[in-house]
């Protein structure tokens, strides 16, 4: 045999004995159920009882009377761990908003530079005057923007907020983590800087010059270190889901940052596998898990039900794990590669189908009978939009890799509808979702138009439906005339010109979501607006009842 | 405590796997690999040329890595026989790309060798591919008065008619445009790729 089938068969083998190992040693026996450690996220009689912050009183009131028709609601919940939970939450509320707060501003940054990078692929001679406005950089500027800017800011925050609420524990050393926050944005703020300015390190997700790399790496270590210590010094014994998933991309991301940006040891077709190991890891071993482990808490949360298996979603959790970090190879189908690499890629993405479909067959036991609660509760919706783009992105993730499909998808638009299925509808969702429900708990005020949660929702979700669409179908059809030699290459640029069209209209839609979101968060924030429920951000803990709703 | 370290080492465990897979495995199998002979190092102009290619995302459009027949037409359009690692030896960072909203161009400059083409070309594409849909660059060029031009000695680029400044004008390239053309006229990888030693 040769060393590449024995080096397939090797690592296949190794992750599967791996996979079991882990899965062993984590339950005896699997089918057993854990009913206990799925309702770790309640307190004490709290079962039942629907929580939504971001409701307004009408629907909270409505989205309990319709929970409730489903069995009666337990008695009052247990004072002292609501107490436990308000402690909690004013331990990091600073460090969250200061990671929401950034967030917001890349979000709006990046989509307006994404916006105007669709409309120039088919106004290829506007605002061509300046470098820093060029299609290239201001691409890289969008994608910087809103990946890292973004869904990373936003997810250190969810993180954040929902480890010491999990682990009953408050956050150790904040200050460490603001401080890890503002390294990280300086970082960000940085590399956009000199990515617009014409200096980059050339390579796609890895365009941050290494040199701010360093600040945004030690920003991460500076992060990861509280939270591992709030999480060796906690007060409950189960770890619930969320905790591993979001632990384990925390420490992911760091090395995988780490291992990506290293200065001066990768070069040529070595640096294009590296490259792609990080980049589909990126998406793989940090937006899903961490989304994936949102959607674990809130959603249960809301409707006020523990999860259907407890043992599932940590199969689920297993399984992404050991399958997900070696996808990143189908990025090089048919390229100078060897072809092991590929193959072995491709495998990988196929097995991933189990993770998904744990997730997917748990959270629709969860949610079975109860998918009108969606109605009430808008943070609900954003989790059951994204939780069901998590399931159809990985799905047609799978089948993307595949030869025969990957062949006529490879270097065309429909990867960039891939990704954005990915990162927008799925990930960009649920935390948007998860911004609606931490940032009353936060701020102790609520929402001051309950009605432009709605009007973000609807823009956004039709936004990114026109823009998956046109893209793919664009796609598909540049796939196409490029394997097709009778037609020239020309063509397959023509063909896609109406569908880049459409996509920009679906940006337009998205980023007006994002200016009604940020207007609203900055009414709220700014304290502006009709509705006083609470009392100011550091208040005496007993004025906090009002919006924790005892 | 026995569920952090399980959290953490099975977390360690998975990305090693991965680490090894896709990082150490391709780097220990491809770091040997000899560039061909008529491969030669970017001279200081091509260089800087290529990092004029990286800085303004060139990379996003453009791939470098013609493919096999059974995976396109690649060759029939032009764009060369299917590279190998050998071929990216001198590449740092590597520019093989994942869209194809424009042509491969590891072989742009076996394909289209001119200089003017090529200048004139990136001051506006739609001068010479009608439909295009590549950005202009007209930042990478100077509009000058004519005879300041020629005072300075500067060599003004030809534009087909329709295309030029206002009249008593000329387009000169700046240093960074020359760089470019340099690098993309350098890309020429059509040498021949000795087939693999039999397996034993």
């Amino acid at each position: 045999m040769d060393s590449a089938i024995l080096s397939l068969a090797g690592a296949f083998v190794l992750s599967i004995i791996g996979l079991f190992v882990f899965i062993w040693s984590l339950r005896k026996g699997l089918l057993v159920e854990n009913p206990a450690a799925a309702s770790v996220i309640f307190a004490r009689g709290e079962i039942g009882h629907t929580d939504d912050p971001a409701a307004a009183d009408g629907e909270r009131r409505s989205l309990q009377a319709a929970a409730s028709e489903h069995g009666s609601a337990g008695h009052g919940a247990d004072a002292g761990e609501l107490q436990d939970r308000v402690a909690a939450d004013r331990s990091s509320a600073f460090p969250v908003f200061m990671f929401i707060a950034f967030a917001l501003f890349w979000l709006i940054l990046g989509s307006a530079a994404g916006l105007v990078s669709s409309i120039k692929l088919h106004e290829p001679d506007w605002l061509n005057q300046q470098a820093w406005m060029t299609f290239g950089r201001l691409r890289t500027v969008h994608l910087t923007a809103v990946l890292y800017g973004w869904i990373t800011n936003a997810a250190l925050g969810m993180i954040l907020w929902l480890l010491p609420r999990l682990l009953r524990t408050p956050l150790h050393a904040p200050v460490w983590t603001m401080l890890g926050g503002a390294l990280i944005n300086t970082g960000i703020a940085a590399g956009i800087g000199a990515i617009a300015s014409g200096w980059s390190d050339g390579m796609e997700y890895l365009e941050i010059p290494w040199q701010i790399g360093i600040f945004i790496l030690v920003g991460f270590v500076l992060i990861v270190l509280p939270v591992l210590y709030t999480l060796v010094n906690r007060k409950v014994e189960h770890l619930y889901v969320t905790v591993w998933y979001t632990v384990a991309a925390l420490l992911w991301i760091s090395l995988l940052f780490l291992v990506g940006k290293m200065p001066g040891v990768h070069t040529g077709v070595q640096q294009a596998t590296t490259n792609w190991w990080y980049g589909h890891n990126v998406l793989g071993l940090w937006f899903t898990p961490v989304s994936v482990g949102a959607i674990y808490y809130f959603l249960p949360k809301i409707i006020g039900r523990p999860v259907r298996s407890y043992n599932l979603s940590i199969l689920g959790f297993w399984t992404l794990a050991f399958f997900y970090g070696q996808v990143g190879g189908h990025h090089l189908i048919g390229g100078p590669v060897p072809g092991w690499l590929t193959t072995l890629s491709i495998v990988q993405s196929m097995m991933m189908v189990i993770p998904v479909v744990a997730f997917s067959i748990n959270m629709a036991g969860t949610m079975k009978g109860r998918m009108h609660l969606a109605r009430y509760s808008p943070t609900l919706r954003f989790m059951m939009f994204g939780g069901a783009m998590y399931f159809l992105s990985s799905i047609q993730g799978s089948l993307e890799s595949l030869r025969s499909m990957n062949a006529v998808t490879h270097f065309t638009h429909y990867t960039v509808g891939h990704a954005h299925l990915g990162a927008y509808a799925f990930v960009t969702m649920v935390l948007f979702g998860a911004v609606y429900f931490m940032m009353p708990r936060v701020l102790n005020w609520e929402w001051p138009f309950p009605r432009l949660i709605t009007v973000h929702f609807w823009l956004a979700a039709v936004g990114i439906g026109i823009y998956f669409v046109a893209l793919t179908v664009g796609g598909w059809l540049q796939g196409v005339a490029m394997l097709d030699p009778a037609r020239t290459f020309m063509e397959s640029v023509a063909v896609t010109l109406p569908y880049l069209q459409w996509r920009s209209v679906g940006g337009t839609l998205m980023l007006a979501s994002h200016l009604v979101f940020a207007g609203h968060f900055l009414a709220m924030a700014l304290r502006f607006g009709p509705q006083r429920t609470g009392a100011a951000l550091f208040a005496h803990s007993r004025e906090l009842e009002v919006v924790y709703g005892k | 405590m026995e569920n952090e370290l399980k959290l953490a080492s099975g977390a360690m465990v998975a990305l090693g796997v991965a680490t090894a897979a896709l990082v150490v495995m391709p780097y220990v199998e491809v770091r040997d690999v000899k560039p061909a002979p008529q491969l030669k190092p970017y001279t200081s102009a091509e260089q800087r040329g290529r990092n004029v290619y990286v800085a303004n995302g060139c990379v996003y459009c453009h791939t470098q890595q013609p493919r096999d027949r059974n995976l396109g037409p690649d060759a029939d359009r032009g764009w060369g026989r299917a590279s190998v690692p050998a071929d990216y030896a001198y590449d740092k960072p590597h520019l093989l790309g994942s869209m194809r909203t424009g042509p491969d161009l590891l072989n742009i400059g076996a394909r289209q060798p001119s200089r003017d083409w090529h200048l004139g070309h990136l001051y506006q594409p739609r001068a010479y591919v009608p439909g295009s849909i590549m950005p202009s660059y007209p930042y990478l060029f100077q509009v000058k008065d004519a005879a300041e031009a020629k005072q300075e000695g500067d060599q003004p680029i030809t534009l087909p008619p329709g295309y030029g400044p206002m009249v008593g004008q000329v387009v000169v390239p700046t240093p960074e445009a020359l760089d470019l053309v340099k690098y993309l006229q350098s890309l020429d990888r059509t040498y021949p790729v000795l087939p693999p030693e039999p397996k034993s």
